[in-house]
């Protein structure tokens, strides 16, 4: 065997050498040495990402097994600067006496997710990118059940893993169906098979729906709300932002290469989830209140309008989705952060709860400003950029009424997140949330995201940068 | 660093300040500082564009400056005035600055209040002096959604409705309008050309028919309904009603002047063929905003509603002489978003310093102020008389170059309209007269009133500001109107083309 193939994987190897360390490290530490647990792992991390931040050169191995593209390289990157604020955004719930000793496991299976994901952006294979998304999906759920003594954190996890198998099996036997019609697995071999007959296109529609399933795309959705609320804060945010990140750039890749051929028939199927899932997510989000619920519903209605940048099939539509990956991560990111700071304080978690929060957490309050502003849309935040982009990207396919319901939908939106400001900002309260210092943890991380909220969308290098490698069906 | 940048700079600069201010003295210098600053900014344009075109340079847009913003989709920033511009600007420096001085007593969050108003300002700014669809676009947002807060916060009544239905429906609008934005985008060059932003680029290329029936509608009522346009006005009243002084003043004033402004130099300049062809229906819906805003104007009580749909009728005009697709009509219609934003501002400004004496607007509670009063009564006169038209104040050379030029169509159904929306002058005349008449004349309703004061200093300075420009522009409006003809050329030229 030629152990050269290995060093293509740059990636995975480093953020295995993370998890072994930091596995090692809370096995043989002493109670006292493991106080400076998570500064280390956060570091360790951090360097992992700064390590991986260059996108190497395109490659593959084990005989196109591994695929390693500039973009999957952007993307690990976007993932890995996602996971290291989740980390830090952690730090207060992790630090509490119930969670304090499960510390390292936290640590082990959210790394253990990533690297599935890693596995599912850089597969060439189906039997690969079977096993990085059960890789991703398995530790998920354990993840989602962390708080076990509380009823609904273990029902998510319950739902969670039931729902994903389910998915999984789906999707494996859309697979299994490509398999018999084309007689390969891998990407590259199979779009000269794909002739768009009846038997393939039923493979088509198992496969995307087991990847449906893990974006919450309607009607695949109905896990998503229970699955968010019950979850630990952290693991939601985790959920919501780079798995289906990961997701939706591994079906875009998929899509672009696999199923070219048959692009008119999956256009119009992504047509109508679009339409259908903005829109009763949309409807849905109106009348939620609990924050973690709403914020499950925005997610869906966000990931509808990521598949705007999918449906095109164009390089823009790429550079778009990325883009739109990265900016809805900090805003998503800086939402949780501090739902999770006040969660962890208070336990407080309702629209009403955060009535005149300005008046006690001015700081607190204008982050939050900023990533509902950022979600709906708003300049000059980077929301409204990446929602601009990822429009264009479908108009310029002449998908201009699916970009009129979707902006209508954007108005819907802007309803329920403005709901949340004028609760913050308007809304008067007897006994609004007490005053109380976030820890340095929250603060970094809540700081980093504003700044992304407030740089991304102004400085262009960043759109320009994954422009450069991005490419069309 | 281009000169006309300095007016998006100046507000962001206010918008930081605002984080730094410790106390009512420093918020106040920094916001008179920055808002003298920009007054001072756009004099300095007026005559600089004015001694350029003396020099006899005549290109389209002048103080030009373009930097490559997001290359891929071959987006600028790019900026440059015309005569039409440099008008806006002059209108909102001036309403920015009265606009702070009538807030001068904030009491209630003043560092956050000041932080927002800025943020306005440098989206009304930022519209006004960008030549390309994207910026322009982004600027006209970063001008609506602090009227969110602003209004909900600040704001008097049913502020929480009003604020969420005024944004909710601009943003409506913002949605059909960037839908329009796209379509000019993709049709900005033949096929497989290189794609542009730039309004004077595309205007040079010719976006073919059947994208212009499409996309002239969308992007006529998206900025239509920052403009008031019937049915798409009732945001307005609402809003208006419930926002805090200096707000209204800046929304009538200067906001609804977006909307106008986008109009005309997106949808008809951009797409003159279709403008041609379906004009018909939108001077149906302004005709009609014209003749309703006025009439509902008499049926209100409140003062501000009263102003408020007056406005509507106002900017429904300005819409109205746009849509005359003529020259003169056109000068007309820039003519009176000017003399619209001054006077609807000076009615704000009036309105929200008699409110904070008798804190009713209601004005059958009301009556025999100008005995109490008498510096304010009189402005409030001044302000009235400019609404309905007197000659030597701004409305009427507005109102007058409107009519000319509508008149200049000899077909019947521009003369129906145009003879119906004349009535607006009319009923105009009747709510005016009414409501100065039950407010400032006749017997002192209420005891207590007789126990108030007259403006102070501040208050009277914003006044006269105003009362300044106002005469000013009804005195003397040539240098206007010629900076705005000679500026409307090229879009007329599109017209014809």
């Amino acid at each position: 065997m030629d152990y050269s193939n290995f060093l293509t994987m740059r990636e995975e190897l480093s953020l295995i050498a993370v998890m072994v360390i930091l596995l090692v490290y809370d096995l043989a530490a002493s109670k006292k040495a493991l106080r400076y647990f998570q500064p280390v792992a956060c570091v360790l991390f951090g360097i992992h990402t700064l390590l991986n931040i260059v996108p190497g050169a395109a490659a593959e191995s084990f005989g196109g097994m591994y695929q390693y593209t500039p973009m999957m390289g952007i993307v690990k990157s976007i993932l890995n600067v996602g996971t290291l604020i989740v980390l830090m955004q952690a730090a207060g719930w992790l630090r509490r006496e119930d969670t304090v000793h499960k510390r390292g496991e936290f640590f082990f299976l959210t790394l253990t997710t990533l690297l599935g994901m890693y596995f599912m952006i850089s597969a060439g294979n189906f039997l690969f990118f079977f096993i990085g998304l059960e890789t991703a999906s398995i530790p998920m759920a354990t993840l989602a059940a962390f708080d076990k003594y509380k009823r609904q954190s273990a029902e998510a996890g319950a739902k969670y893993i039931l729902n994903a198998v389910f998915a999984s099996g789906i999707s494996l036997y859309g697979m299994s169906l490509l398999y018999g019609t084309t007689g390969t697995l891998y990407f590259d071999d199979m779009p000269v098979a794909v002739t768009g007959s009846a038997l393939q296109i039923a493979a088509f529609v198992f496969f995307a729906a087991g990847l449906f399933f893990k974006i919450s795309l309607v009607p695949f959705h109905l896990w998503t709300p229970d699955v968010y609320e019950g979850a630990p804060t952290p693991v939601t945010s985790y959920l919501s932002v780079i798995s289906k990140g990961s997701a939706v750039f591994v079906l875009m890749t998929i899509f672009y290469k696999v199923f070219a051929p048959i692009a008119a028939q999956w256009q119009g199927i992504l047509y109508g989830v679009i339409v259908v899932t903005i829109t009763l997510a949309n409807l849905f989000a109106i009348r939620q209140k609990n924050l973690k619920r709403f914020l499950a519903y925005s997610s869906v209605s966000q990931a509808g309008y990521i598949m705007l940048g999918v449906i095109g099939g164009t390089a823009m539509g790429m550079t778009s989705l990325v883009y739109y990956v990265l900016v809805y991560m900090v805003s998503n990111l800086a939402a949780f952060g501090v739902i999770g700071a006040i969660e962890n304080r208070t336990g407080k978690l309702t629209f009403d709860d955060y009535n005149g929060l300005y008046s006690t957490h001015p700081k607190l309050s204008l982050v939050m400003t900023l990533a509902m502003f950022s979600l709906a849309g708003i300049p000059p935040f980077a929301g409204f950029f990446s929602k601009f982009f990822i429009f264009a990207a479908a108009a310029e396919q002449g998908y201009y009424v699916l970009v009129l319901i979707a902006l209508l939908n954007t108005i819907i939106s802007l309803y329920y997140y403005l709901l949340v400001v004028k609760a913050m900002f308007i809304n008067k309260s007897d006994a609004p949330i007490g005053a109380f210092r976030s820890d340095n943890y929250t603060r970094i991380s809540l700081a980093a995201c504003s700044a992304g909220i407030l740089l991304l969308g102004i400085l262009s290098v960043v759109y320009d940068r994954i422009s450069l490698f991005a490419y069309g069906m | 660093m281009n000169f006309l940048s300095l007016f998006v700079l100046v507000p962001v600069l206010m918008t930081c300040a605002m984080f730094l201010c410790r106390n009512m003295r420093q918020i106040r210098a920094a916001m008179m500082t920055g808002a003298s600053a920009l007054l001072a900014l756009s004099v300095a344009l007026t005559f600089m564009f004015l001694g350029e075109r003396e020099a006899g340079n005549a290109a389209e847009m002048l103080f030009t400056a373009d930097a490559v913003w997001y290359a891929p989709l071959n987006i600028h920033y790019s900026v440059g005035v015309d005569g039409i511009s440099v008008a806006m600007l002059l209108l909102s420096s001036i309403i920015v600055f009265t606009g702070v001085l009538a807030s001068w007593k904030m009491s209630v969050l003043p560092r956050e209040y000041f932080g927002w108003f800025s943020l306005l300002s440098i989206g009304v700014f930022g519209f006004f002096i960008s030549t390309d669809l994207f910026t322009m676009f982004m600027f006209y947002e970063v001008a609506l959604i602090p009227m969110y807060l602003l209004i909900g916060v600040w704001g008097t009544g049913r502020k929480e409705y009003s604020a969420m239905k005024l944004t909710l429906m601009l943003m409506g609008g913002s949605a059909l309008l960037l839908v329009g934005i796209l379509g000019i985008y993709f049709h900005s060059a033949p096929e497989g050309g290189q794609l542009s932003m730039n309004i004077l680029d595309i205007a040079r290329n010719r976006i073919p028919m059947s994208a212009q029936y499409l996309f002239f509608p969308l992007t006529f009522v998206g900025f239509g309904v920052l403009g008031a346009m019937f049915p798409f006005h009732t945001w307005s009243p609402d809003g208006h009603a419930s926002a805090p002084t200096a707000v209204s003043m800046l929304h009538a004033g200067v906001l609804m002047k977006l909307g106008g402004y986008g109009c005309f130099r997106v949808a008809i300049y951009l797409m003159p063929e279709a403008a041609n062809e379906l004009s018909w229906i939108f001077l149906i819906l302004t005709g009609t905003s014209v003749v309703y805003g006025a009439l509902s104007a008499i049926k209100q009580t409140d003062l501000k509603y009263i102003n408020a749909y007056s406005s509507v009728s106002h900017c429904g005009l300005v819409l109205f002489a746009i849509l005359m697709l003529n020259r003169t009509a056109m000068t007309g219609g820039v003519l009176q978003m000017l003399s619209h934003g001054l006077m609807t501002a000076l009615f704000f400004a009036l309105i929200g310093m008699i409110y904070g004496r008798t804190h009713t607007r209601d004005i059958r509670e009301m009556g025999g102020l100008m005995r109490v009063m008498p510096f304010l009564g009189v402005c409030y006169v001044i302000a009235g008389l400019a609404s309905l038209g007197l000659p030597g104040l701004s409305g009427f050379v507005a109102e007058m170059t409107v009519f000319v030029g509508a008149f200049e169509h000899t077909d019947t159904f521009h003369r129906v309209f145009t003879i119906v929306a004349t009535t607006s002058i009319v009923i105009t005349a009747v709510y005016v007269l009414r409501m100065v008449g039950k407010l400032l004349y006749g017997t002192v309703q209420n005891k207590e009133h007789l126990a108030l004061t007259d403006a102070t200093l501040s208050e009277r300075f914003s006044v006269v500001t105003l009362i300044l420009a106002i005469a000013g522009l009804g005195m003397a409006p040539l240098w206007v109107s010629d900076m705005i003809n000679s500026s409307l050329l090229p879009v007329v030229e599109q017209l014809m083309r």
